[in-house]
């Protein structure tokens, strides 16, 4: 094989994707004409060919025929599907992507947009801001696209009036002002006639900025996030031969031969013997963001698709919930409760919408409390999954951020992930230590239980701040006690004080100050205590691991009363400096509240009063922890040490 | 740094171990033509050096003889598995079809029969989208029905590298991992990587094959372009689309549509 040469054109800048969105009819088939023939871009006899089809079908001449290429789409003139085109600028070679602005193919307007580095949101002169420019934006938005230029089009159709553009163009700015996007230029013009696309016009003499052929060699391509932490989503593992090569494409960061890397979410580690690519000449020292790679690793350790190699400081979160700004396509509504399957760059897991926070209108970017998304609509969703997910937040990590949605066969919603308010389950996870080992007791729990009489229990009462756990908790202790048993309650201001005073109120610091709770009323627990323990405990994986601390005799007690209840309560105070944005993350308020899917009792304070809920709880504890307390059992023989040989 | 070319690669060997990995069993159809070879290159380097599925030319024996001879040459010096499929005769296609257009058609017949005694449930297909508008708007992972159809009034949502890559049972997915490169982003390629290529793409006597299609319905174009590198600066100015020696094309408006709804490449 001879040695590569780079060719001069190789040199070529990187192509720039250019999307033309906005309402349907506002002319964005007319634009993309226009571009192409300004800049002699239509190959030999394409115009002429134009012209013929529209003579043939009677029908006046067409921009739009060139990249409506469907019949269906020709005789209904209208655009369904998405389409690329190339076409050259002084700079660079630009691919125009053509999105239809039909609400109802709207799945194909995405489908264009995802691979724009730059948009062009095109807006009517005389009709304005419509509908589906709003809708537009809105997915420009959430699609990442931050260049975005405004072509107000058909200027000749409001006799080039400096007042109506300026009019418009406050329209559309305070529209996309809303959403965060801030247009680079406004750039008025007629692409019927041409002008101001490729030659400025000289009827709108007003008009000082660029024309849009200029402004367009202005933008540049998104570029590979090399700066970034190393995100390594794993594709695939061959083994073509003995050699086992762990394949897949760099995301973000940059990867070295002899670096350590930490594979998410199982957490094993390896070093990289080998960077690998077929016919390369000489070792390959590193590879960066966008380079399709094979890896090598000294430790055959168990790597899988979907697998997220990183470097050990910067890893990625793991967690089983997270929220997502999704856009839906699907033809049936997404509901909360229903299950999903999503893909997260090469992983598939399985997901339960647990709630939908907020649907969108993008009309006027109100908010709705809704059960269902319907068809085309925004809105913001929390997910939750049995098994842990390796993720970055959007704004850290695009490509690590987002994550589509599949049901049955069809990929039906986008979105971009949000951590905000939800704990990093990766600190907890594998802080724990390998060299301890468990020494049996000598005394049974079976002997404990019979000198007290019960056996220990852990009762986790869960539910809004102000719903009545410490008061109902309280109330329990003192009931037990008085009727000779050995109970003690756990609650924030006995634990905050001393076992966790080192732990603040960050997510991943609450998720902390449960795992400790949880711990401590195992260990009570076994010791034969009725421990009881109050916390808001707002996440199912946090009282999970505490119920898998416990082993057995572990309640779940559902302490529920509505926010409104609760709110009205108040007993700390704590929900008006919440609503007043002066408590950050406030479960309710700012912070989801995951109420239990199975809880073993549940009491509403809303409808009942204490007594009558501090008896439901005494009974069900006393149902328990009697049932299997033998007396004879009382005192135990302490079994002879075992002679050594 | 990756330059343009590079990235080009890179995200066709993504597609190719997408799909090597989502879609089993797995082909590849092989013309034998600049673009196809280019892919089997491609394939080659996602893979390590391996072809891991077979190669398949759907064969009308109307080709030119020194594309077979390219071919049996390609196939003893890189070494995989390959499918010749013969294609069923032209007085059994739709007689509706223009001439050309129907000869063309042979093809997607060949496929059809392919698929259905084989069972592949994905087949890699070398297009480009600036070849031609209806391609402009394919997938990257195209949906097809049991006989070949293409719903292409309604194709899947595909964004964020993320395909369809699941379908009920009857249908196959076409995959095209070369979609985004351009006519001169081949030859570019080619000549970096040295990718062999039949020579009837050189002109001689005044003249080259810019696409090759079968003797029947393909006519070489002019050109004095006698090496990759003049092809390139052919390419950087010429007005002449790819496929102008493509006679089946123009035949009606609609006829590469007709031709594509039904499967056709």
């Amino acid at each position: 094989m001879a040695k590569k040469e780079k060719t001069e054109s190789a040199q070529e800048l990187a192509k720039l994707g250019v999307v033309i969105v906005g309402h349907v009819d506002h002319g964005k088939s007319t634009l993309i004409g226009r571009l192409l023939y300004d800049t002699g871009s239509f190959m030999e006899g394409k115009y002429e060919e134009l012209k013929e089809v529209c003579e043939r079908r009677n029908v006046p001449f067409e921009w739009s025929f060139l990249l409506d290429a469907f019949q269906a789409e020709r005789d209904q003139a209208v655009t369904i599907d998405t389409t690329q085109i190339w076409f050259k600028t002084k700079a660079r070679s630009c691919v125009i992507i053509d999105a239809p602005g039909h609400r109802e193919f709207l799945k194909n307007m995405v489908s264009g947009a995802a691979f724009a580095d730059a948009a062009i949101l095109v807006v009517d002169a005389k009709e304005g801001v419509r509908e589906q420019t709003k809708r537009h934006a809105y997915l420009l938005h959430l699609l990442g696209l931050k260049q975005v230029i405004v072509v107000m089009n058909k200027m000749d159709l409001v006799s080039y009036s400096e007042e109506r553009f300026n009019e418009v163009s406050a329209e559309t700015e305070a529209y996309l002002g809303e959403i965060g996007l801030t247009p680079l230029h406004v750039i008025p013009v007629s692409a019927r006639s041409g002008e101001n696309i490729a030659a400025p016009s000289e009827n709108m003499p007003w008009y000082m900025g660029g024309i849009l052929l200029d402004v367009l060699d202005t933008l540049s391509p998104i570029p590979p996030a090399t700066e970034r932490p190393l995100r390594l989503p794993v594709q695939d593992v061959y083994r073509f031969d003995e050699t086992r090569i762990i394949a897949g494409r760099i995301e973000s960061g940059v990867v070295k031969a002899g670096d350590t890397l930490v594979f998410s979410p199982s957490n094993r580690q390896a070093t990289v013997v080998s960077i690998e690519k077929w016919n390369s000449p000489g070792k390959i020292a590193a590879a960066g963001a966008g380079e399709s790679i094979g890896l090598t690793l000294d430790q055959p350790i168990y790597v899988a698709r979907g697998d997220v190699a990183s470097h050990e400081k910067q890893a990625p979160m793991l967690t089983n919930i997270f929220r997502a700004n999704i856009f839906w396509l699907g033809k049936k509504p997404l509901k909360a409760g229903l299950n999903y399957k999503i893909k997260l760059a090469t992983h598939e897991a399985t997901v339960t919408v647990q709630s939908i926070d907020r649907v969108i209108n993008t009309d006027d970017l109100s908010r709705a409390e809704r059960d269902s998304v319907q068809t085309n609509e925004m809105a913001e969703v929390t997910f939750r999954s049995r098994e842990l997910l390796a993720l970055d937040p959007y704004l850290e990590n695009v490509k690590l951020g987002r994550c589509v949605v599949i049901e049955n066969y069809d990929i039906v919603g986008g979105g971009i992930i949000s951590m905000e308010g939800l704990p990093d389950l990766r600190q907890t996870m594998y802080a724990k230590q390998d060299n301890i080992y468990a020494v049996d007791h000598l005394l049974t729990g079976d002997a404990r239980a019979a000198r007290n009489g019960h056996t220990g229990a852990v009762v986790w009462l869960t539910g809004l701040s102000g719903a009545g756990k410490s008061t109902l908790a309280m109330r329990i202790e003192n009931v037990l006690f008085n009727r000779g048993m050995q109970t003690y309650v756990l609650d924030g201001d006995n634990v905050r004080t001393g076992l966790c005073a080192d732990l603040g109120f960050t997510p991943e610091a609450r998720m902390e100050n449960i795992r400790r709770v949880g711990e401590v009323a195992a260990l009570m627990s076994n010791a034969g205590l009725i421990t009881l323990t109050a916390f808001i405990s707002p996440f199912q994986a946090d009282r999970r691991k505490a119920r898998d601390a416990a082993g057995t005799r572990f309640y779940e007690i559902y302490v529920k009363a509505d926010l409104e209840t609760c709110e009205k309560r108040d007993p700390k105070g704590l929900y008006k400096k919440a609503r007043a944005g002066k408590i950050p993350e406030f479960t309710g308020i700012s912070s989801p509240y995951e109420p239990p899917e199975n809880p073993d009792l549940e009491v509403d304070t809303a409808t009942h009063g204490v007594d009558a809920c501090v008896e439901m709880v005494v009974n069900f504890i006393l149902d328990r922890v009697r049932a299997d307390a033998n007396p004879a059992n009382a005192t135990q023989q302490i079994p002879p040490a075992k002679a050594k040989a | 740094m990756q330059d343009y070319l590079d990235e080009l690669e890179s995200q066709s060997i993504y597609t190719l171990r997408e799909a090597y990995n989502r879609i089993k069993p797995l082909g590849m159809l092989w013309s034998i033509g600049k673009d196809s070879t280019a892919l089997l290159w491609l394939i080659r380097k996602a893979f390590f050096g391996h072809v891991p599925f077979p190669m398949i030319q759907l064969d009308t024996g109307m080709e030119l003889p020194e594309v077979y001879e390219f071919r049996d040459w390609i196939i003893k010096e890189w070494g995989f598995d390959f499918i010749c499929e013969q294609c069923p005769p032209e007085e059994e296609m739709d007689q509706t079809l223009p001439p050309n257009t129907r000869a063309a058609a042979r093809k997607t017949e060949g496929l059809k029969n392919l698929i259905g005694r084989e069972g592949f449930k994905g087949m890699i297909v070398g297009i480009r989208r600036d070849e031609q508008s209806m391609r402009a708007k394919e997938r990257v992972f195209s949906p097809r029905s049991f006989d070949g159809t293409w719903d292409y009034k309604d194709q899947p949502a595909e964004f964020w590298d993320q395909y369809k890559t699941e379908f009920p049972e009857g249908t196959h997915v076409r995959i095209h991992p070369i979609l985004h490169w351009r006519e001169i982003d081949i030859w570019r390629y080619t000549l970096r990587e040295n990718i062999p290529i039949v020579p009837l793409y050189l002109a001689r006597d005044g003249k080259r094959y810019r696409s090759l299609g079968e003797k029947n319905i393909t006519v070489p174009v002019e050109s004095n372009a006698s090496t990759i590198e003049e092809i390139i600066a052919e390419l950087e100015t010429t007005k002449q689309s790819e496929r102008a020696g493509r006679t089946m094309d123009s035949e009606t408006e609609d006829s590469f549509e007709r031709l594509r709804r039904s499967g056709y490449m």
